[in-house]
């Protein structure tokens, strides 16, 4: 009994709560309409990082909820002025993958693929050629691939910006790439590290530009052998292609419509944003010659991997969008580009998706025209952008709070950070994501993971999430109270009420699995 | 509410003793599995239509040899022949319970796969406000009492075809898929509904995971059969992980759990832009595997196979000529795969509008003659039982009766 009662006094909205439940009590109308401080600082950590950490409720207890969040929405828009944790520092030093440019990297990918292909040519011969050979692509491009994971997971669990890590993940879905295709498992990182996080409060342009240029979009959606029809290689490549006449079939003869196609429907416009089959095949034929430099993927070069190869443009007029576009070279992509960030269409694509993710499934009208009006007004500044929907009241409603279902990538990190726990062995932790159906780069549709409950909630996802929160209950050591202190005012009174009932050895479990902690 | 309630006590009340015990003995329950193959499968690689001149002509690189030629298509008919890979159904075929429907999707011209995919779950073609998926509501309208595992979805997340406001129970991927897990503690369930009370989503969803949970354990664990219920099946046993030994599992449930009249599985990976192959490659072992894999459903249905259709469908088809990178792009019409023992199999179903290119959709692709609902219709009336006014429920404004419906099943 003793234990229980602590548990009720030593929540940071026992107070809070207090009040609430009277009048929640009385009559669910009776629920103010606006949120208290304190929900607010938790909504904010919730929607704009993956939720509070024993420091967190600490720092809010101390320094009173409405300076707290005060300091924390300026200090998350500017992340670069935020220091770092050492520990996580020196993690993301250690990694080998975060330092190797994208020549290397993709060095690498073909040297693994050569080593086991020329392994089992030997087993064929009935030669026992050596296990590591046999398995080069797996042990050489897997360790890079995870080395991404763990750099992904370690700045969720320990980053001070927070705000840029959700953003990261958001911006990564929306410009997915599928880490099981080809060489695309070696270049994630560097795709994340350069064409997403230094946008994700910059320019959606820019952002939009450093995608279609990485190694790792034009080869996930196939541009990269997108050609003119009729296309030949140079001489060197001719040459190149005598010597090894197994390699000739794979010389790209025509168009491949797959990136111009989800760039529009995916990226930018919509689905819905008016454009036709015609229009995606005039846009494929304007981004032609959009590739790797051959030399460097093929020879091992350094530096980045992406040229604009003149003789695989097809440099005929295209009428795309109602407009006609002349031979212009790498400039008609660009063209297209800067046409695609600053359409109407986009801005509405754009802002319905945001407010979807990080307010509700069915995000109120108004915040998605503010938002789209944001975004067309400052040309796509998504620093704008994403303290327009800070600023929002929709963000701050009460239908919004702890309204949205957790993913299960945002259920895993954010019950570590109310743990307090360690990230000491990745694997499990990303096996467990990928048996909730959402492994880390592991989404193989261009698509990415939705965000709504609908895509998530099914028996399946409960019993995995049940499991998880039995299992770090009592691997963490954390105690129901304590937990109950880090959640703070995003735990319910009812919900408080219910589990003290409970036998304690199980009290953190259904914490964790409370939907409260589901919700977010 | 009420029908949560009647969920409730249809599944554990009867006379005091477990409804499968009570109806295991009692006649045999139609069933349906409809798997689909998400990011749209070559359709003209699956049934190939090697009498045609322009197939091979569109195609130089990815086309399927002619039967009878080393790595030839499986001879079907004059006209059509099965990819080699997926040789493991060709005893179907000629076991005459396994038919095809060339030329088939749907109505709406997209060429997203999101869209496409969203339509043919909903059942609603060019409609996107639809909230719930054709199999939820097939589920409701189903004639009988309805049970926990009436429905079972297979997978990890939930799919659109059985959103909805019936349950419908989940079993998962992988070996574990029916392992004891922390949910099956009674005493943590009851602190969840605790928890959940005051939550209708989240006790809806609590309530189908306890009761169809419970419900897979007990008939997975009836029977007195040995394990392996094919001796041979095992012997070229599939990774365990595979979707072989998934669908296997999945087929096994089915037979053991009488209440289970729907399922649904998912299966990735045929957006083959890129070098595809043709008897071999890309395509061929993806091919194998699903062959491999729906053959192994069927060993896991073992005798109720005969009361079975499984339906294989695909969001739609892929361009008639190979793209410049010896792949194929986004198209239109596609095939339609129908196994078990009501189909009257080993034939090739609806119109064929050709490949020349005035036939052609948009002058790229197969043309799409057949309206997925028009298939499923008479498997969902004559197999299922469905009345006109249900069938009306679960496709809304579908199109008139389908001219080969009576061709379809089995008298």
């Amino acid at each position: 009994m003793n234990k229980h009662r602590r548990l009720m006094l030593h929540s940071a909205a026992a107070l809070a709560g207090a009040c609430l439940l009277a009048r929640r009590g009385a009559a669910a109308a009776a629920v103010p309409a606006s949120l208290s401080p304190d929900e607010r600082a938790l909504h904010a950590l919730n929607r704009l990082g993956y939720g509070p950490r024993p420091a967190d409720a600490a720092a809010i207890a101390e320094q009173g909820a409405e300076k707290w969040l005060d300091r924390f929405l300026t200090e998350q828009l500017e992340p670069r002025r935020l220091p770092q944790p050492a520990e996580l520092t020196e993690r993301l030093v250690g990694l080998d993958v975060l330092k190797l440019g994208q020549a290397e990297l993709l060095g690498r990918y073909r040297e693994a693929v050569k080593a086991t292909r020329e392994a089992k040519r030997e087993q064929a011969k009935g030669e026992t050629p050596s296990a590591d050979a046999l398995n080069a692509v797996r042990e050489k491009v897997r360790p890079l691939v995870q080395q991404a994971a763990t750099a992904r997971l370690a700045r969720g669990l320990q980053s001070a910006a927070q705000l840029e890590e959700v953003l990261t993940e958001f911006w990564f879905n929306h410009f997915n790439v599928y880490a099981g295709k080809n060489a695309v498992g070696v270049l994630v990182a560097d795709y994340e590290q350069r064409a997403i996080r230094p946008f994700v409060l910059g320019r959606f342009r820019d952002m939009l530009g450093a995608t279609a240029r990485h190694p790792a979009m034009l080869i996930y959606l196939d541009n990269a052998q997108s050609v003119a029809p009729g296309y030949e290689p140079a001489r060197a490549g001719r040459r190149f292609l005598e010597a090894r006449p197994e390699l000739k079939a794979r010389v790209p003869k025509g168009l491949n419509e797959n990136y111009a196609r989800e760039l529009m429907e995916l990226h930018t416009l919509g689905v819905d944003g008016g454009y036709t089959q015609r229009d995606v095949t005039e846009l494929a034929r304007m981004l032609t010659g959009w590739g790797l430099d051959a030399r460097k993927a093929l020879i091992g070069g350094t530096g980045d991997l992406f040229a604009f190869e003149p003789r695989k443009h097809d440099g005929g007029t295209k009428t795309w969008l109602g407009q006609t576009v002349r031979g212009a070279g790498q400039a008609e992509g660009e063209h297209a580009l800067d046409v695609l960030a600053t359409h109407p269409a986009t801005a509405r694509h754009l802002a319905r998706k945001f407010a979807q993710a990080f307010v509700a499934d069915e995000p109120p009208a108004s915040l998605v025209d503010k938002l789209a009006a944001n975004f067309r007004a400052t040309g796509g500044d998504l620093r704008e952008f994403t303290r327009t929907l800070i600023r929002a009241d929709e963000f701050w409603s009460r239908d919004a709070y702890q309204a949205k279902f957790k993913t299960p990538y945002q259920y895993l990190l954010s019950s570590l950070r109310a743990l307090d726990m360690p990230l000491a062995n990745p694997q499990p932790l990303l096996q467990a994501l990928t048996q909730a159906g959402q492994p880390l780069y592991g989404a193989q549709t261009p698509d990415g993971y939705k965000t709504t409950a609908a895509a998530w909630r099914n028996p399946e996802a409960l019993t995995q999430r049940v499991q998880l929160a039995t299992t770090l209950g009592q691997r963490s050591g954390v105690s129901a109270d304590r937990l109950g202190t880090t959640l703070g005012a995003s735990v319910s009174e009812p919900t408080r009420r219910a589990l003290v009932t409970e036998p304690a050895g199980q009290q953190v479990a259904l914490l964790l699995a409370s939907p409260d902690f589901m919700k977010r | 509410m009420l029908r949560r309630q009647l969920l409730h006590f249809g599944a554990f009340t009867i006379g005091g003793l477990p409804v499968s015990l009570v109806r295991a003995q009692g006649s045999a329950q139609k069933k349906m599995v409809v798997v689909m193959l998400r990011g749209a499968v070559d359709g003209l690689s699956v049934v190939a239509p090697y009498g045609e001149r322009e197939y091979a002509a569109s195609r130089p690189q990815i086309a399927l040899p002619a039967p009878g030629t080393d790595d030839g298509l499986l001879k079907l008919n004059s006209l059509f022949g099965l990819h080699p890979s997926l040789a493991p159904l060709k005893r179907h075929w000629d076991g005459g319970q396994l038919a095809f429907v060339h030329a088939s999707g749907s109505p709406d011209p997209t060429r997203s796969h999101f869209d496409a995919q969203d339509y043919l779950e909903s059942g609603t073609p060019g409609r996107k406000s639809t909230p719930d998926g054709w199999m939820n509501r097939l589920l409701t309208a189903l004639p009988g009492e309805p049970a926990p595992t009436r429905a079972i979805s297979q997978g990890s997340t939930p799919p659109r075809i059985f959103a909805g406001t019936a349950s419908v129970a989940s079993l998962g991927i992988g070996p574990n898929a029916m392992q004891r897990r922390a949910i099956d503690d009674p005493q943590l369930q009851a602190g969840l509904a605790k928890l959940y009370a005051s939550d209708a989503q989240l006790s809806g969803t609590l309530r189908e995971t306890t009761e169809g949970r419970d419900e897979m354990a007990r008939s997975m664990a009836s029977g007195n059969e040995p394990r392996a219920m094919d001796p041979t099946a095992d012997a070229g046993a599939p990774s365990a992980r595979s979707f072989a030994a998934d669908a296997r599992r999945l087929g096994t449930l089915i037979r053991k759990d009488p209440h289970t009249q729907l399922a649904f599985t998912a299966v990735g990976g045929w957006d083959t832009h890129v070098n595809q192959g043709a008897a071999r490659g890309q395509l061929a072992n993806r091919l194998a595997s699903l062959g491999e894999g729906l053959d192994a459903l069927t060993v896991g249905l073992g005798d109720t196979y005969r009361d079975t259709v499984v339906v294989v469908v695909s969001e739609f088809g892929r361009t008639l000529r190979q793209n410049g990178n010896g792949g194929t792009d986004h198209g239109r019409g596609n095939v339609m795969w129908l196994l078990g023992g009501p189909i009257a199999g080993g034939q090739v179903l609806g119109d064929w509008p050709g490949l020349d290119t005035a036939a052609l959709a948009d002058g790229r692709d197969l043309a799409v003659a057949t309206d997925f609902r028009q298939v499923l219709a008479p498997v969902l009336q004559r197999h299922l039982g469905l009345s006109e006014t249900s069938l009306a429920t679960v496709f809304p404004q579908a199109p008139q009766t389908w001219r080969y419906a009576d061709k379809l099943m089995r008298a």
